[in-house]
C-alpha cells in the first residue's frame, strides 16, 4: 500500500477543535494541497504528518506503516517551514547537510548528496553563505534543497511562498511544480491561496473548520464545487437563492433551468463570471436582461456588474461597453452550479 | 496519568518531560528561594521584632518599629523620620523629573545622528551607566571644590562662605543623584525615539499643531513605553539611594538609605532597620504599582 | 522648528559634558604632580606607579576579581541552566508568572533592601555555621543571587527569540536530543550566555552596596576601599586607582556592545 493515509485524525486545542475527524489518502507521487483560510486546521494536519503535533486521535499511515507513535526524527517525512527555520549560525552548505550529518551518514556521500541538490535548485555558488546574506527567493531555495536531500517519502511544504512578492510567487509556483514532477517524489503543499493550489496541484482538500469542505483535482473544485464556500473560496463566483420548484428555479434575477436537479426545495445555485456570456440578442435559454453598472479594467479581461443581481461577469478587454447598455445574459445550465445544502 | 505528548519535535511522556524540566529548574530556583525569597521572608518578620541592650534581637513581636517610625518615640511624637522618608521620596521624584527633561534633548540629539555614529555616541552615554557610583559620586567633591569656579561664583554671590566647597548640600546631592541616574532615563528612552515614526509629526505639522502639541500628542505617546521603564528603574533605586547623600549630602541631608545602612552600621538596630526597608519595600510597590496602572503592557528589560 | 533642533543640540552637549565632567576631573586630577589641592603642577603617572606598591589596594583588586569571577561562573551556570528549565517547559501559566516574578525581584526592588536582607539572613546562617561570618563567602552568594536573575533574564529573551521553529526543524531533520543540543540549540545560545556572564561580571564588578552591607575586614573590594579612602580625604592616588577602574569600565562596555551589536547583525 503505497502512499499515506491519514484515519479519522482529531486534534483539539483547549476547547477548540483544529482538525475534526479528517481522512484523506494521498498517493505516491502525488502533489497535493490543503487549501484553506487561516485557522481552519490545515497547517495542524501538516505538523501532525510531520510529527511535530499529537493527534488526539486517529492514525497516520505511510507505505502500509503506522507511524502514529512513531517520533518526527524517525519519520521519513521531512518539511519546508513558513518560517523557512534556517540554521542562523550554520552556512547554506551545513544546512543542508544537517539531516545527513544527523544521520551520520559518511563525509564523502553527505559532499555529493548536498552538492547535488544545491546544484538542482542553483544554489551551488552559495553554499559558503549564511542564510542571512540570502534573499527570501534564496533561503527559500535551501530550506527545499534541505528537505530534499534526505530524500523523504513525502516533503512537506508549509506555505512556503508567504514570503516572497506576488511575482517571485507565481514563478516559484512553477518551478516547484516541475521540480516534484521530475522528483516523482509525493509533495503535501499548505496554502492560503487558491490560485497558488490550481497551479501546482494534482489533487486538492479544501478545509473548513478543522473539515475536509471537498476533495479532488483543482478541475473538480473548481469547476464542481459542492458548496458555496468552496465556490467562493476558490475564485470568484455568483450565487443567487430561490426556490426550485416545477423543474424551475426561481431566483432573485429570473426563472432559471439547469441540467441537475437538487435535493432541496429552498437553495442556493451559483455560476462563475467568466462563465457567462453576453450578447446582444436573446439567448434560447436562461436569458436575462441586464443593465452595465460598473466596469473595472483587469488588464487581462474585464470585470463587468450588472443589475439586476448585480451579477460580476469576465468579458474580453476588447468587448467595449458603456455604464448603462442594456444586453443579454446568457446563464448556460450545464454552467449552473447547484449546492448540495 | 502519564500522557504522550510532543514538545519542541520531540515525542515523550508528560512525565519525563516535568522531570526534565524539574531538573533544570531545580538548582536555581532552590538557590533564589534560599538567599533571595527566604531573606526577604525574614527581613519581614525581623522588621516586628525588637532591639536588645547589645544590638541582639528580643523576639517581642510589636509595631513599635512601625510606630517609631511614624514618629511616634520614647520621647513623645518627631517628625524626624518621616521627613527623611517625605525627603527620601521627593528628592527621587525631582531627580526623575529632571533626568527626564534632559534625557529628551540628549535622545533626539543621538537618534539625529547618522547611523555610523550613532552606536559610539550611544557608548558614551552607556558608560557612565556603567560606571561605578562611588567613584561618579566622589568626582563632584573636585567640580566642587573651592578652587573650581561653580565654589568661586557661589562665594561670589555669598551664597557659601569663601573657601568653603558647595558640598555637603542639598544642591549637591541634586547634582549627584542626576548625573547618577540620567543614563538610566537615557537609555530605554532612546529604545523608544529610535524607533520613532516620525511621519506621525510631520502629520501634526502638516495639520499646524504647536509645538508643544506635536510633542503631547505625537511624540509623547509613541516613546511611552521607553520612558515609562527609564521612570521605573529611576525612581525605584533613587529612593534606596545611599551613597551619594552620605557623600554629598552629609548628616543634615539624610535620605532612607542612609537611614536604613545606619540601623545596620552604628545604630546596630537590625529590626528597626527591617522596618525601615519595609517601608521602602511598600514605597517601591506602590510606585510600581502606580506606574504599571498608568502604562499598560510596559515591560521591564 | 529649526530653533528647536538648535536648542535641543545644546542641552543635549551640555547633558553630555555635565555626565563627563566629574570623570574627566578624576582623570585630569589623576596624573597632577601634587598631593594636595586642585591646582595643576606637572604631568606625573607617580600615583599610578604607586598604586601598585599599595598592599592594601592590591589585595582590593584581588577580592574585586575574585569576588566577579566566581560569582560570574556560579551564576551564568545557574542563571542558563534556569532559563531553559523556565522557557522550554510546559509550566502551567500561573506557575509561569510566579516563576516570573522571583526573577525580577533582584532587578526591581532597591540593591538596599536586598542587601538588608542578606545581612539579616547572614546573621541566622551565622549561628549554625562560622563560615557565614561577614567576608568574601557572603559575598560571592549574594551576589550570585541577583546576578543569577539578571543571567537567567537575559539567556531566557535569547531562547525565545530562538524560538520553536529551529528546533522542531533539527528534530524534523533527525537530530536527537545530543546532536540538537550540540549543534543547533548551545550554538544559539552562546550569545545570550556570554552576553548574561559579562553583565554578570560588570554587574560584580560595579556593586557598592550589597558588597558594602556584607563585607567584612578582610574582604575589601575596590568600590569599598575607594568609599571609604574619599570620607577621610581626597588624594591624588585614589584619582588615579578610579582612572583605571572607569578604564576597565569603558573596555567592559565596548566590549559588550560590539558584541551584542555583532550578535545582532548575524
Amino acid at each position: 500500500m503505497k502512499g499515506l493515509f491519514l484515519k479519522g485524525i482529531n486534534k483539539s486545542f483547549g476547547s477548540v477543535r483544529a482538525v475534526d475527524n479528517v481522512s484523506l489518502e494521498i498517493q505516491s507521487g502525488e502533489f497535493f494541497t490543503l487549501l484553506g483560510p487561516s485557522g481552519c486546521g490545515k497547517t495542524t494536519l501538516l505538523r501532525i504528518i510531520a510529527g511535530l503535533e499529537l493527534q488526539n486521535s486517529g492514525q497516520v499511515i505511510l507505505d502500509g506503516e503506522d507511524i502514529t507513535t512513531l517520533p518526527a526524527i524517525k519519520r521519513q517525512i521531512n518539511t519546508v517551514f513558513q518560517s523557512y527555520a534556517l540554521f542562523p549560525h550554520l552556512s547554506v552548505f551545513e544546512n543542508v547537510a544537517f539531516g545527513l550529518r544527523s544521520r551520520k551518514v559518511p563525509n564523502p556521500e553527505v559532499e555529493k548528496r548536498v552538492n547535488r541538490a544545491l546544484d538542482m535548485l542553483e544554489i551551488g555558488q552559495m553554499s559558503k553563505r549564511f542564510p542571512h546574506q540570502l534573499s527570501g527567493g534564496q533561503n527559500q531555495r535551501v530550506a527545499l534543497a534541505r528537505a530534499l536531500v534526505n530524500e523523504p517519502k513525502v516533503l512537506l511544504l508549509d506555505e512556503p511562498m508567504s514570503a516572497l512578492d506576488a511575482k517571485l510567487r507565481s514563478q516559484v509556483q512553477v518551478e516547484l511544480r516541475r521540480l516534484q514532477q521530475k522528483l516523482g517524489q509525493t509533495f503535501i503543499l499548505v496554502t492560503h491561496d487558491q490560485d497558488e493550489a490550481l497551479v501546482v496541484s494534482d489533487r486538492i482538500a479544501v478545509m473548513k473548520d478543522g473539515k475536509i469542505a471537498q476533495f479532488g483535482t483543482p478541475n473538480q473544485v473548481y469547476d464542481y464545487p459542492d458548496t458555496r464556500f468552496v465556490a467562493e473560496f476558490l475564485g470568484a463566483a455568483n450565487v443567487f437563492s430561490g426556490t426550485y420548484r416545477d423543474g424551475l428555479f426561481h431566483s432573485e434575477i429570473g426563472i432559471l433551468k439547469f441540467d441537475r436537479a437538487p435535493s432541496w426545495e429552498h437553495g442556493e445555485m451559483a455560476i462563475r463570471p467568466e462563465w457567462i456570456k453576453i450578447s446582444d440578442t436573446e439567448p434560447e435559454i436562461n436569458g436575462v436582461r441586464a443593465t452595465v453598472r460598473e466596469i473595472i479594467y483587469r488588464g487581462t479581461n474585464l470585470d463587468i456588474w450588472m443589475d439586476p443581481g448585480p451579477i460580476r461577469v469576465r468579458s474580453a478587454t476588447t468587448d467595449s461597453f458603456k455604464i448603462g447598455d442594456q444586453v443579454w445574459l446568457e446563464i448556460a445550465p450545464s454552467e449552473l452550479v447547484v449546492f448540495d445544502e | 496519568m502519564n500522557k504522550v505528548m510532543i514538545w519542541y519535535g520531540e515525542l515523550l511522556s508528560q512525565k519525563s518531560l516535568i522531570k526534565r524540566g524539574l531538573f533544570f529548574l531545580t538548582p536555581g530556583m532552590l538557590w533564589l528561594i534560599l538567599f533571595l525569597i527566604l531573606p526577604g521572608l525574614i527581613l519581614i518578620v525581623v522588621s516586628f521584632a525588637g532591639r536588645g541592650a547589645y544590638g541582639q534581637l528580643v523576639w517581642d513581636f510589636s509595631l513599635e518599629n512601625y510606630k517609631r517610625m511614624l514618629g511616634f518615640g520614647i520621647f513623645g511624637w518627631t517628625p524626624d523620620y518621616l521627613i527623611i522618608l517625605l525627603r527620601s521620596i521627593w528628592v527621587a521624584v525631582v531627580t526623575t523629573v529632571l533626568s527626564v527633561l534632559l534625557s529628551y534633548p540628549l535622545c533626539f540629539f543621538i537618534a539625529g545622528k547618522p547611523e555610523r555614529t550613532r552606536y559610539l555616541w550611544l557608548t558614551i552615554v552607556i558608560i557612565p551607566f556603567w560606571t561605578n557610583m562611588v567613584i561618579r559620586t566622589y568626582a563632584w567633591f573636585l567640580i566642587l571644590a573651592p578652587e573650581m569656579p561653580l565654589a568661586k561664583i557661589a562665594s561670589w554671590l555669598k551664597i557659601i562662605s569663601p573657601g568653603m566647597p558647595l558640598y555637603p548640600s542639598a544642591f549637591a546631592v541634586y547634582l549627584g543623584m542626576i548625573s547618577m541616574f540620567l543614563p538610566f532615563v537615557a537609555l530605554p528612552l532612546f529604545s523608544s525615539i529610535e524607533r520613532l515614526d516620525w511621519t506621525l509629526v510631520e502629520a501634526a505639522q502638516d495639520l499646524y499643531a504647536s509645538n508643544v502639541r506635536i510633542f503631547v500628542h505625537a511624540i509623547l505617546p509613541q516613546t511611552l513605553p521607553g520612558l515609562s521603564v527609564g521612570v521605573i528603574l529611576t525612581l525605584v533605586p533613587a529612593m534606596g539611594m545611599f551613597v551619594v547623600p552620605d557623600l554629598l549630602g552629609g548628616a543634615k541631608y539624610m535620605l532612607v538609605g542612609n537611614l536604613i545602612q545606619q540601623q545596620f552600621g552604628t545604630s546596630r538596630d537590625w529590626a528597626f532597620g527591617a522596618t525601615i526597608s519595609m517601608c521602602l519595600m511598600v514605597l517601591t510597590m506602590f510606585s510600581l504599582y502606580v506606574y504599571k496602572r498608568k502604562s499598560k503592557g510596559v515591560e521591564l528589560l | 522648528m529649526r530653533k528647536i533642533r538648535v536648542l535641543v543640540n545644546i542641552v543635549a552637549v551640555f547633558t553630555l559634558f555635565f555626565l563627563y565632567l566629574p570623570l574627566l576631573a578624576v582623570a585630569f586630577f589623576s596624573v597632577n604632580n601634587t598631593k594636595y589641592g586642585l591646582v595643576w603642577k606637572g604631568f606625573t603617572l607617580d600615583w599610578y606607579i604607586k598604586l601598585f606598591h599599595n598592599e592594601l589596594i592590591l589585595q582590593a583588586a584581588w577580592n574585586t576579581l575574585v569576588l566577579a569571577v566566581v560569582s560570574t561562573i556560579v551564576s551564568t551556570l545557574l542563571g542558563t541552566v534556569l532559563a531553559i528549565g523556565m522557557d522550554r517547559f510546559p509550566w502551567p501559566r500561573r506557575m509561569n508568572t510566579v516563576l516570573d516574578m522571583i526573577l525580577h525581584i533582584p532587578v526591581i526592588i532597591p540593591d538596599i533592601i536586598f542587601a538588608a536582607a542578606m545581612v539579616v539572613a547572614f546573621g541566622f546562617l551565622r549561628l549554625l555555621s562560622s563560615m557565614f561570618e561577614p567576608g568574601l563567602i557572603n559575598m560571592i552568594i549574594a551576589h550570585i543571587t541577583f546576578q543569577t536573575a539578571f543571567v537567567a533574564l537575559i539567556v531566557r529573551s535569547r531562547l525565545v527569540s530562538i524560538g520553536k521553529d529551529v528546533e522542531e526543524a533539527a528534530r524534523d531533520l533527525h537530530a536527537d536530543t545530543p546532536y540538537l543540543l550540540r549543534r543547533v540549540l548551545l550554538p544559539l545560545l552562546t550569545p545570550g550566555i556570554v552576553a548574561g556572564a559579562m553583565l554578570a561580571f560588570t554587574l560584580s564588578l560595579d556593586d557598592f552596596i550589597i558588597s558594602f552591607f556584607t563585607a567584612g575586614p578582610d574582604s575589601v573590594t575596590l568600590p569599598l576601599y575607594i568609599f571609604a579612602a574619599v570620607r577621610r580625604t581626597v588624594t591624588p592616588q585614589i584619582h588615579a586607582l578610579s582612572t583605571i577602574v572607569l578604564l576597565v569600565t569603558v573596555i567592559m562596555v565596548i566590549g559588550m556592545e560590539r558584541f551584542t551589536r555583532n550578535v545582532q547583525v548575524n
